[in-house]
């Protein structure tokens, strides 16, 4: 199959480690590293791997559309805003790994099919891709019970670089946005921990639910239970070390759920399970949209 | 002559803790009239963990973060209003702006101890609208001294017009507080924020002061979180009415007063083997309630609980750790029985 061309945007941690993930793929091509320093680890690492790499930015790209067929952006919600309106004018796609949101919110296990026929889509946050399968599944069994989902992730300090401290309101108004969006309810919270302890922790995210009064004690637990273990299955699909750690319980009079992500320790360490999961999630939906680009070949 | 030390009164934000989130806007008017009546520079309003916390995860409040300061703001005449904010808990659109809009004077941006840059953004904005802005870092003690003087001046440099140290876990003797205040040195003022967990919270402040500190927060009896505070009655009768600015037998009534308002009563006695426990393992004093009810929740020792989370080095915030820690000590009582 012939490979889809990406460009990486921003060679911080995230575009760096999504270059080694990239190279992995039997669908996607990493053809460019594009960054705005030159000292950047995230570029050295590229040349060395043999990928051209720029530390032009996003300046770069948009001279040499011709070089890639999709764009990865690991920049900022304000770069990333920035340069979609650019991107669509050229005609490419972009994955959108800030807070930006420009186009729609993309969890691959939930909607990676309908997000193929957008030319933008955002990976909403790691909390998110964490924390929405489990909301959505809340929605499923409860519906309009479902009163508020509240997510609250705690991360390693050392994973997180400037970009996150300096994007913490715009990670929590994405993040409850796709709470919202996904599961179906209008209440929703997020919260970011960090945690400076040694050895590193990996990231923990936990999803918090109120449900309706009405309901009997331990209403649908079991079906809940149930429809959690599944969609959990789905995830480590694409995000392996994805793993429930305390199944739907009643706590208190709300409902607690539990994962730990640890990561695949491609460029950062294991303990960096937050940018290990927005990585996969991006991945997948890359080589969702690979496949269809192959099928389109096909059928031409 | 003015005043040469702030004391900051967090009876209305710490005491939240004590009660579950449960202070009524009732409660607050009551109490703000009574302690600006008495000359308390800054009164603290708010949920246990600050603006926008009331959630799952920390506990619901009774009231919304705009009833509590509307009550406040009206009842306050002479002092000013503060409130204390984390970021990651509260954004600057949906919680910072509308408290300055409520007419909030003093905003205490904080952190944990070693991540003094997520405040960056908040003191900013707090400055840029022409407020004053402490910056706060909480749980002080998990840092080296190094550090601990590297953090405090990253908060200098984002313009906060203080810099104020929590004993969050009230594990500090008083020379922790001389070495920590030392190695916390900037160009602005300095604040100690103490916990009685060891019952050394006078001690502490009055060590603080000693070495140059000039805001010191006390509560009504100690009221506040897992032991309590430094009884502000107790900061004012030892530092005087002179260089605090407050007269003494208006606090008195105005702490009388908290100990009928508040459900309990705001007096907090001798520390409780949890509290003393929790100050060993390093843990944030808004553990306390939630330690309870997990350990009768999943039925395992609260000092077991304790121990796992002071290995894990768990902060302030992490309360859903409480949960798995508790649920997995559970699960390991299980399988040990035959």
């Amino acid at each position: 199959m012939k490979k889809l061309r990406v460009a990486i945007l921003g060679s911080g941690n995230i575009g760096t480690d999504l270059l080694v993930k990239c190279r992995r793929s039997t669908s996607l091509e990493p053809v460019v590293v594009a960054g705005r320093r030159k000292e950047s680890p995230g570029l050295c690492l590229a040349a060395g791997l043999g990928v051209d790499m720029t530390w032009h930015g996003v300046e770069a790209l948009l001279c040499t559309p011709e070089a890639y067929d999709l764009v990865f952006d690991c920049t900022s919600a304000a770069d990333a805003k920035e340069s979609a309106p650019k991107f669509k004018a050229l005609g490419k796609k972009v994955i959108d790994l800030t807070p930006a949101r420009v186009g729609p919110m993309a969890v691959p296990v939930l909607n990676r099919f309908d997000m193929l026929r957008h030319d933008n889509v955002n990976m909403v946050t790691c909390g998110g891709q964490a924390s929405i399968p489990l909301a959505w599944a809340l929605g499923k069994v409860y519906g309009r019970d479902l009163e508020y989902v509240e997510v609250v992730s705690s991360i390693a300090s050392k994973s997180a670089g400037p970009a996150t401290r300096a994007n913490l309101d715009e990670y929590i108004t994405t993040t409850e946005r796709g709470l919202a969006e996904f599961s179906g309810c209008h209440k929703t919270k997020a919260i970011l921990n960090l945690n400076p302890a040694a050895p590193c922790v990996d990231m923990q995210t936990t999803v918090l639910a109120r449900l309706s009064a009405d309901l009997p004690p331990h209403g649908n637990l079991k079906a809940l239970t149930r429809l959690v273990a599944d969609i959990v299955d789905d995830v480590k699909e694409y995000v392996p070390n994805y793993e429930l750690i305390v199944p739907p319980t009643m706590e208190g009079g709300r409902i607690v759920i539990m994962v730990r992500v640890r990561g695949l320790g491609d460029y950062l360490p294991a303990y960096a399970g937050n940018l290990d999961i927005i990585n996969c999630a991006a991945l997948a939906m890359a080589e969702e949209v690979a496949m269809q680009a192959a099928i389109d070949r096909s059928t031409k | 002559m003015s005043p040469s030390i702030t004391i900051s009164d967090p009876t209305l934000r710490d005491g939240n803790h004590a009660i579950g989130h449960q202070i009524t806007a009732e409660m607050i008017r009551r109490y703000c009239e009574a302690v600006d009546a008495a000359g308390v520079p800054i009164v603290e309003v708010g949920h246990g963990n600050g603006l926008g916390a009331s959630s799952l995860q920390l506990g619901e409040s009774a009231c919304s973060d705009q009833e509590m300061l509307a009550a406040a703001r009206g009842a306050l005449k002479r002092s000013k209003l503060g409130v204390h904010i984390i970021p990651g808990f509260a954004t600057i659109d949906r919680d910072l702006a509308p408290a300055l809009d409520a007419g909030v004077d003093i905003v205490r941006v904080a952190s944990h101890v070693t991540e003094a840059d997520l405040c960056e953004r908040h003191i900013r904005y707090v400055k840029d609208h022409g407020r004053t802005a402490y910056g706060v870092l909480m749980m002080s003690h998990m840092i080296g001294l190094q550090g601990l003087g590297g953090q405090a001046r990253k908060l200098a440099d984002y313009g906060a017009d203080a810099v104020i140290l929590m004993d969050s876990a009230g594990i500090y003797k008083p020379i922790d507080v001389a070495e920590r205040i030392g190695s916390s040195q900037t160009a602005c003022p300095i604040g100690f924020h103490g916990h009685n967990n060891l019952g050394l919270a006078v001690a502490n402040s009055i060590e603080a002061v000693r070495c140059g500190a000039t805001i010191i927060d006390g509560t009504a009896r100690g009221f506040g979180a897992g032991a309590g505070n430094t009884p502000i009655e107790i900061l004012v009768a030892l530092l005087g009415e002179e260089q605090t600015g407050i007269d003494l037998a208006k606090l008195f009534a105005a702490v009388e007063l908290a100990d009928q308002l508040f459900p309990g009563g705001a007096v907090r006695t001798t520390p409780s083997p949890l509290s003393i426990c929790m100050a060993a393992a390093g843990l944030f004093s808004g553990f306390a309630k939630p330690i309870q009810r997990a350990a009768q929740r999943f039925g395992v020792p609260e000092i077991d609980i304790i121990a796992e989370l002071g290995q894990r080095q768990v902060v302030a915030g992490q309360e859903d750790l409480i949960v798995e820690v508790a649920a997995a000590l559970a699960d390991r009582q299980k399988d040990r029985v035959p």
